[in-house]
């Protein structure tokens, strides 16, 4: 406790110290945000990302066969009695290659496609084995740095549940960084399933049918039976309607059209209950209409999470509370639960503020970057000296 | 690079000319600063020089830590001009670097390579006085010839200029782009036009005092920066032809035009750059009426 305290008294000074690497932290979010990578494509950034991990000298950095940008920053304590500290950002967007990645820097804010998800979570984990170096900060464990691929949408965290699978020394606590929001912190996973229910109106179709005949109504008319289900109120449970499309013009009739959802729930009985009756109603409005109606869940993730009282978590609490950060308690969906699922006590954290997150103008604050960074240095040197077991 | 700069005992400084740049700036300095004074020590200093920007450029480009200056304020005893050239030209005074490096401000894909690119071979080899960035990124290589080296102005103005008065500097593939990076003694000889002419009169005052050896070109990949309206090309253009007529008639060479017929254009064939000689040979009729069988037939 003694250790913690004196950890915490030095946070605040800690995050003015860290103004310095302000360039070099932006260089790095700069550079790495301004290569495009759309999930199951992020082979360049992750070799850059490599090249950083290089230049700071990290010995052990390579490429996964996931796909996954290792580096790991040795401890100096003794080999038997080491394990590994795991840092982890998503190295994915949600956005295209097509889509211009430039990144505009005023005094106080970064502005681009991915800056806060996730280029600054990325721009975090590279910097850090430089930052840690500069400041004179030694640790016993191993941190293993990790930019996971195919996280996002279909990647359905690929990439961390492969390296976790393979990865063989003992891990013995988890930060995943987000870029925002500042004051996250999420301990625990729901349950979720992520699918997409395409309606296709058959080639065969009788088009005599005057009107009524398009996947865009057929997919309006499982949307409404989706809105009528009954859901619990106790576990908190939602459905998420994310994204449609569907249809090419004003005149012609739809062929397809296209649904992305996600349930999600405290419960995983909920989930899967949600799941089948999603499933029947699926069944039930392709027979009534004869139209073609595809069902495919693509993505899930079943809850769980470390308590609140956990000693990660609550080290977490303090080092935020030392830096004057109201910590914001949220479920994840993200990287997160592949560590739950793993029994490896985890955590997100949140690094700045920011805002339009997944829009192209995505905005993020240069000023509470320094405390956000000095959360998660305190969180590791905390990890590190044994306080969070 | 930066251990052979440190045994040469050289002073590199970075200079960024600027007005309204406020969109590009601040990223610029952030890569600078980080990749070539923390990371890898190669600049001694990194100085953006403002022809008075009216938007938030200077602000921003002091917040991430360049020395910001007004043109206006370096020398302030001279009669004060407004142009890029004035301030690459003021950087001579104001800066204490052996070598600076010229980058424009509005370059929005920028890279550390577009500094270390210039001044590598200003620090390995002694006799190299002048390197001259160029852009060329092939975009299949598929062992097709394309097309290489500028933009409009280039190819439209310069290289037929100097096609006609300077063959040897139609090997320069990108005779107008704004980054290049100098030794200081070499500066301190060679005058400045203020506006559009002074990336074309560097290149002929270089070549007349020191030869083609002086200079070398290193290719910069690629760069993104705004396309200009063709009416801004015509300006652009303008002060070219003021600065190179100014120098043709300076080295009497304007007579030269007369009898040569060869243009000098590039083209790349992978990552090889030739030149493409096309003889244009603009023969003359005279006048109709000094023909006799004109003449004759209707009776002049």
């Amino acid at each position: 406790m003694k250790e913690i305290n004196s950890l915490r008294e030095a946070l605040p000074d800690m995050a003015v110290k860290l103004k310095k690497y302000r360039e070099v932290l932006l260089a790095n979010l700069v550079m790495t945000g301004e290569i495009a990578a759309p999930t199951f494509q992020e082979e360049r950034r992750v070799e850059f990302i490599l090249n950083r991990f290089d230049e700071s000298g990290l010995t052990e950095s390579s490429i996964d066969d996931g796909g996954n940008g290792i580096g790991i920053l040795s401890g100096n304590g003794k080999e038997k009695e080491k394990s590994s500290i795991l840092i982890s950002a998503h190295a994915d967007t949600i956005f295209p290659a097509s889509t211009d990645h430039t990144m505009m820097v005023t005094s106080d804010t970064i502005t681009g496609p991915g800056v806060a998800d996730n280029a600054l979570g990325l721009a975090t984990l590279v910097s850090l084995p430089y930052i840690l170096d500069e400041l004179g900060i030694e640790l016993k464990n191993d941190l293993v740095l990790l930019a996971n691929v195919k996280s996002l949408g279909r990647g359905n965290l690929e990439g961390i549940k492969f390296f976790l699978d393979n990865y063989e020394k003992p891990i013995s606590s988890a930060v995943c960084l987000e870029g925002i929001q500042l004051g996250r912190l999420s301990y625990s996973s729901i349950g979720m399933i992520r699918g997409e229910i395409t309606c296709t109106v058959p080639e065969s179709y009788d088009y005599s049918r005057f009107g009524d005949a398009s996947a865009i109504l057929t997919l309006n008319e499982v949307i409404n039976k989706i809105t009528d289900m009954r859901l619990p109120r106790r576990p908190r449970t939602s459905i998420v309607m994310g994204s449609i499309s569907g249809g090419t013009s004003f005149n012609t009739i739809a062929r397809d059209a296209t649904l992305g959802f996600e349930v999600r729930s405290e419960s995983h009985q909920v989930v899967q209950d949600a799941s089948q009756t999603i499933q029947d109603i699926v069944t039930e409005v392709s027979s009534k209409t004869g139209d073609e109606i595809v069902l495919d869940i693509f993505a899930n993730r079943t809850p769980g999470g470390i308590p609140f009282a956990d000693p990660l978590n609550k080290c977490a609490r303090a080092v935020m509370e030392s830096l004057d950060i109201e910590p914001r308690l949220a479920p994840s969906i993200s990287e997160l639960s592949a560590m739950i699922d793993k029994k490896i006590p985890a955590l997100t954290l949140g690094i700045t503020t920011g805002e339009r997150t997944f829009k192209t103008n995505e905005t993020i604050h240069i000023e509470p970057i320094f405390k956000g960074l000095a959360q998660v240095i305190g969180t590791i040197i905390a990890a590190d000296g044994g306080y969070c077991e | 690079m930066v251990e052979t700069k440190e045994k040469k005992g050289l002073k590199i400084s970075l200079c960024l000319p600027t007005l309204n740049e406020e969109k590009t700036i601040g990223k610029e300095i952030i890569l600078f600063k980080s990749e070539l004074v923390e990371r890898y020590p190669l600049l001694d200093e990194i100085a953006v020089i403002d022809s008075g920007s009216e938007d938030k450029t200077l602000e921003v480009a002091r917040n991430f830590g360049a020395d910001t200056y007004l043109a206006s304020d370096i020398l302030p005893e001279l009669e004060p001009k407004r142009g890029k050239g004035e301030n690459l030209w003021k950087a001579i005074y104001q800066l204490e670097g052996d070598i600076i490096v010229y980058v424009d401000a509005d370059i929005s894909n920028i890279h550390p390579r577009f500094v270390y690119g210039l001044v590598a071979p200003l620090i390995y080899r002694d006799e190299v006085k002048y390197v001259k960035g160029f852009y060329d990124r092939p975009l299949a290589l598929s062992g097709n010839v394309r097309p290489s080296g500028g933009g409009r102005v280039t190819e439209i103005l310069v290289r037929p200029l100097f096609s006609l008065f300077f063959p040897d500097l139609t090997a320069m593939i990108q005779p107008l782009s704004g980054e290049y990076a100098v030794r200081r003694d070499v500066l301190e000889q060679i005058a400045f036009p203020i506006g559009y002419g002074v990336e074309t009169s560097h290149l002929i005052d270089v070549y007349s005092k020191y030869g083609l050896e002086a200079f070398a070109q290193t290719d910069l990949d690629k760069r993104v920066h705004e396309n200009k309206p063709t009416q801004d090309l015509g300006k652009m253009s303008f002060g070219i032809l003021q600065t190179f007529i100014k120098r043709a008639k300076a080295l009497e060479i304007l007579d030269k035009a007369d009898h040569t017929t060869i243009l000098r254009q590039f083209q790349a064939r992978r990552d090889q750059y030739e030149q493409n000689l096309i003889e244009i040979i603009e023969d003359e009729r005279p006048p109709m009426i000094e023909i006799d069988a004109y003449r004759e037939k209707f009776g002049k």
